[in-house]
């Protein structure tokens, strides 16, 4: 097939159309926004053909399917509370399952669970599906879910989301198949909270984490951290059909280069996460495509509200209006992000505010409020690092920016190795990066509370506080957007976190693997490709 | 000559050992200049006051490190090597499997880079100042200069990408033939022989062209010996001190040092596996890597010259 018609048409905007549909667009819907985009109306018919054809394969079965990630260590694991690198969570939702799990839309399946039900949304009641097994051959009950849940509390165990768990001040099993957990304040929330990938569920006792006896659609033939890991499919699978795949192995190449030539030389079947300076290479041969998911990471410049230059009024609002944040777009993440406005929820979550516009790229605005702030001419360090994805790029725009109006940032470039202990949320002026979190009030818990552990930018308001709490445990959706609307406002303002994009996640795979679909939870359809996935002969 | 030798290999002994108790405390030392420790890079972004504290309380890293130092070394005394702290395998485990990569790496480079390196050099020698000597002199120059990521990176581009003809990737462990064996082990050897031949070749060269400016093979010429006698019977035995020096120097690369090779055609070695170690601050892991690239140094450099000793009649005496 070709598109003669159209030009400057790339298989990014075939994955743009894609998410579009998925998202529930009609076709009038995108034909209408071909039309603003300047694409015929035929043309926009052959799109539109390739990617409901995409969408609507049939799965093949068997195969041994290859993929690569881009990070391992010796210190990988099969602990699901410790999962750190994407290649752990990867390993980790092939073996276990979740409770309940977030599908393309950002909606809450059940997955271990049957229902969840509550009225207060203080105690919460799961009901768990009959019939499951772990690979021991051993029935899920309400022990396992307990001992899993457990777990995070205990800090001896070093859970990554110990802070998160803490909520649950009771988890008790109330018949074999039913638990109750009781927060310690309402947070309708409990469901997407328990889809996150460390709330997976392990056997009641287990201890040994050198293999994964787990309820998962695959069961562990190799584990080699550091190195690599074979799955076989589990064919006493809960879900009916299974894994499509005989097989999965796992493992990481770090250097961006060779993962994408390992794809193109036909060794693996899919690179995650690749940059945007591959994406022509892997655009320009045939049988491969991308697959891109826009789902909330991004990198952030933080100035503290509490150390200078940050607590001089005017300066905190000077850099947002100087971020160039089309150039930001277009030129270090070559057209692979979305401009963002500024506060953490992305345009791919329900409870993203589309009122609340991105700052325009305004030099002359910033420049006066450099020189109400007084600090015009001075020299303003910035503390960038390879540690937080393309923020050395972003720093230099910034810089370049800031000569323009004779503002000078003097970028201190500093070694990814101990970044996040010794930079991140220490210096005046420093850049972060965030990983996609499933709920606002995660992210607004975590990053904007008075005490939230990775308060950026020491931002402290008692209002801002009182809302959280309050939209934490109201159950009504629109009520709820409403809260959250506004404290996307807040956050856009008056907090110290410039967050100028949105960061897309590229994964280029060969065309023979199929099924993979954009996940809000992250990319390789948040970590849980292989359950879903089939190779085409 | 035995007691000669003996006398060298027990003295080599008593400083290697020195060497390895100096070498394990620099390298102590270093990693505790580096920032943050186990605990912290392991929680990462999630690294709370409380979190770390925690954790390391779980994990015994409350005592001072100079006492988990000695702790370290006093196992190292009983042939216990410990457990790493990134994900609490025995380190024997994790070196294990990926020190016999390493030498599977470095035994099949050596094959083929040692007799080539030494044929290239002896003939060049032989033929000083002819064309042949000249075009392979500038093409060492020419292979010393270009990096070894950029030799592995086009030869994937080429040989992988392009022509399909090898894997990008090599698995030590997926080898079932010898063919297979072949096509998986091409491109890293053809990398690191790169890299490790151009010194010896060059050095084998040097070596013999001093022997054959000395008096005794002009005497060999004007009894009019062949130009190979000439060279292989008078000039070689003589210049192997400093060429097997070389070529210990070279296959003692191979050890430790071939990270750039197995990162990029991912292959499981030690290197790597000592760089992901640095980067989780695992002291136990980073120690026994570094014991065991310096034993590997110090075993080559003492066949060296051993090798050197009995070649050469006037050092034996």
């Amino acid at each position: 097939m070709t598109n003669k018609s159209v030009t400057n048409w790339t298989s990014r905007d075939d994955a743009m159309v894609e998410n579009a549909m998925r998202r529930g667009a009609t076709r009038r819907d995108l034909l209408r926004m071909f039309m603003a985009g300047g694409v015929s109306l035929a043309a926009g018919g052959t799109i539109l053909g390739r990617a409901s054809a995409a969408l609507a394969a049939t799965p093949v079965r068997g195969g041994h399917f290859k993929a690569a990630g881009w990070s391992a260590s010796t210190a990988d694991t099969l602990d699901p509370a410790k999962a750190s690198l994407s290649t752990d969570y990867v390993r980790c939702c092939s073996v276990y399952n979740r409770l309940t799990f977030l599908d393309e839309t950002g909606t809450v399946n059940m997955e271990l669970a049957d229902s969840i039900d509550t009225s207060d949304a203080k105690v919460w009641t799961i009901k768990l599906k009959s019939g499951v097994t772990f690979h021991n051959g051993k029935s899920l009950t309400a022990a396992d879910v307990v001992y899993s849940l457990n777990r995070h509390l205990d800090e001896n165990i070093g859970s990554k989301v110990n802070s998160i768990a803490k909520q649950m001040v009771e988890i008790k099993a109330v018949d074999p198949l039913t638990v109750q957990i009781t927060l310690v304040a309402a947070n309708a929330d409990l469901p997407t909270i328990l889809s996150m990938h460390h709330f997976m569920i392990i056997a009641e006792g287990t201890t040994d984490f050198s293999t994964a006896n787990g309820t998962g659609a695959f069961k562990v033939e190799v584990f080699e951290p550091g190195v690599k890991s074979i799955m076989v499919r589990n064919e006493n699978y809960f879900k009916s059909g299974g894994a499509h795949l005989d097989s999965f192995e796992y493992f990481a190449i770090s250097d961006d280069s060779a993962r994408v030539n390992a794809l193109l030389s036909g060794d693996i079947h899919l690179a995650a996460s690749i940059k945007p300076q591959s994406i022509r290479l892997v655009e320009s041969q045939s049988g491969f495509d991308l697959s891109t998911t826009t789902s909330g990471n991004y990198t952030n410049l933080n100035m503290r509200l509490d150390m200078s230059p940050g607590d001089k009024a005017g300066f905190i609002e000077g850099v947002k209006c100087l971020l160039n944040r089309e150039l930001i777009q277009k030129s270090v993440a070559r057209g692979l992000a979305e401009i963002a406005n500024d506060q953490p929820i992305s345009p791919m979550s329900p409870y993203y505010n589309a009122e609340l516009k991105p700052r325009a790229y305004d030099p002359e605005k910033a420049k006066s409020l450099f020189e109400k702030a007084g600090l015009l001419g001075q020299s303003i360090p910035v503390v960038a690092s390879e540690a937080a994805t393309s923020s050395i790029e972003m720093a230099t725009l910034l810089q370049q920016s800031g000569a323009e109006i004779g503002m000078k940032f003097d970028i201190q470039r500093v070694p990814s190795d101990g970044y996040w202990s010794n930079y991140w949320l220490v210096a005046p002026i420093h850049f972060g990066n965030i990983n996609p979190r499933p709920t606002p009030d995660i992210l607004f818990s975590l990053l904007y509370d008075t005490n939230a552990p990775w308060n950026e930018s020491q931002y402290k308001s008692k209002k801002f506080d009182s809302m959280l709490v309050e939209a934490r445990g109201e159950l009504d959706f629109a009520k709820r957007k409403t809260i959250y609307d506004e404290m996307q406002v807040m956050v856009s303002n008056e907090a110290g976190t410039a967050i100028p994009v949105f960061l897309s996640n590229v994964d280029a795979k060969s065309s023979k693997l199929q099924g993979l679909k954009a996940n809000p939870l992250g990319g390789q359809m948040g970590y849980a490709m292989a359950e879903y996935v089939w190779l085409e002969a | 000559m035995n007691m000669q030798i003996s006398r060298l290999v027990l003295g080599r002994l008593g400083v290697a050992f020195v060497t390895l108790l100096i070498v394990s405390f620099v390298v102590f030392a270093a990693t505790q200049m580096l920032p943050g420790d186990v605990v912290q890079i392991l929680l990462g972004q999630a690294a709370t006051p409380e979190a770390v504290a925690a954790l390391r309380e779980a994990m015994h890293l409350n005592d001072p490190a100079i006492l988990r130092y000695g702790h370290w070394l006093i196992g190292l005394a009983q042939g216990e090597l410990g457990n790493s702290y990134a994900n609490d395998m025995p380190v024997a485990d994790l070196i294990g499997g990926r020190l016999a990569n390493t030498l599977m790496l470095a035994a099949v480079t050596a094959a083929v880079a040692v007799p080539l390196a030494l044929f290239l050099g002896i003939t060049t020698a032989m033929y000083r100042g002819s064309v042949y000597d000249r075009i392979i002199t500038m093409g060492i120059v020419a292979v010393i200069s270009v990096p070894e990521f950029m030799i592995a990176t086009l030869a994937v581009l080429t040989f992988a990408v392009w022509l399909k003809w090898l894997p990008a990737l090599s698995f030590a462990n997926e080898v079932t033939s010898v063919t297979e064996m072949l096509r998986v082990f091409a491109m890293p050897v053809i990398t690191l022989c790169c890299v490790i031949s151009a010194q010896m070749i060059r050095m084998t060269r040097a070596a013999v062209i001093d022997a054959l400016k000395m008096p005794y093979v002009e005497m060999a010429l004007l009894k009019g010996a062949s130009r190979r006698r000439m060279v292989l019977r008078h000039a070689l035995p003589n210049a192997i001190g400093p060429i097997v020096n070389a070529v210990a120097l070279s296959l003692s690369y191979l050890l430790g040092g071939v990270i750039i090779v197995e990162t990029i055609f991912n292959y499981p070695g030690i290197a790597k596996l000592m760089v992901d170690a640095v980067s989780t601050r695992d002291l136990p892991l980073i120690q026994t890597c570094a014991m065991i690239f310096c034993l590997g140094y110090l075993l080559l450099i003492t066949l060296a010259d051993i090798i050197a000793i009995l070649s050469n009649p006037k050092l034996r005496k």
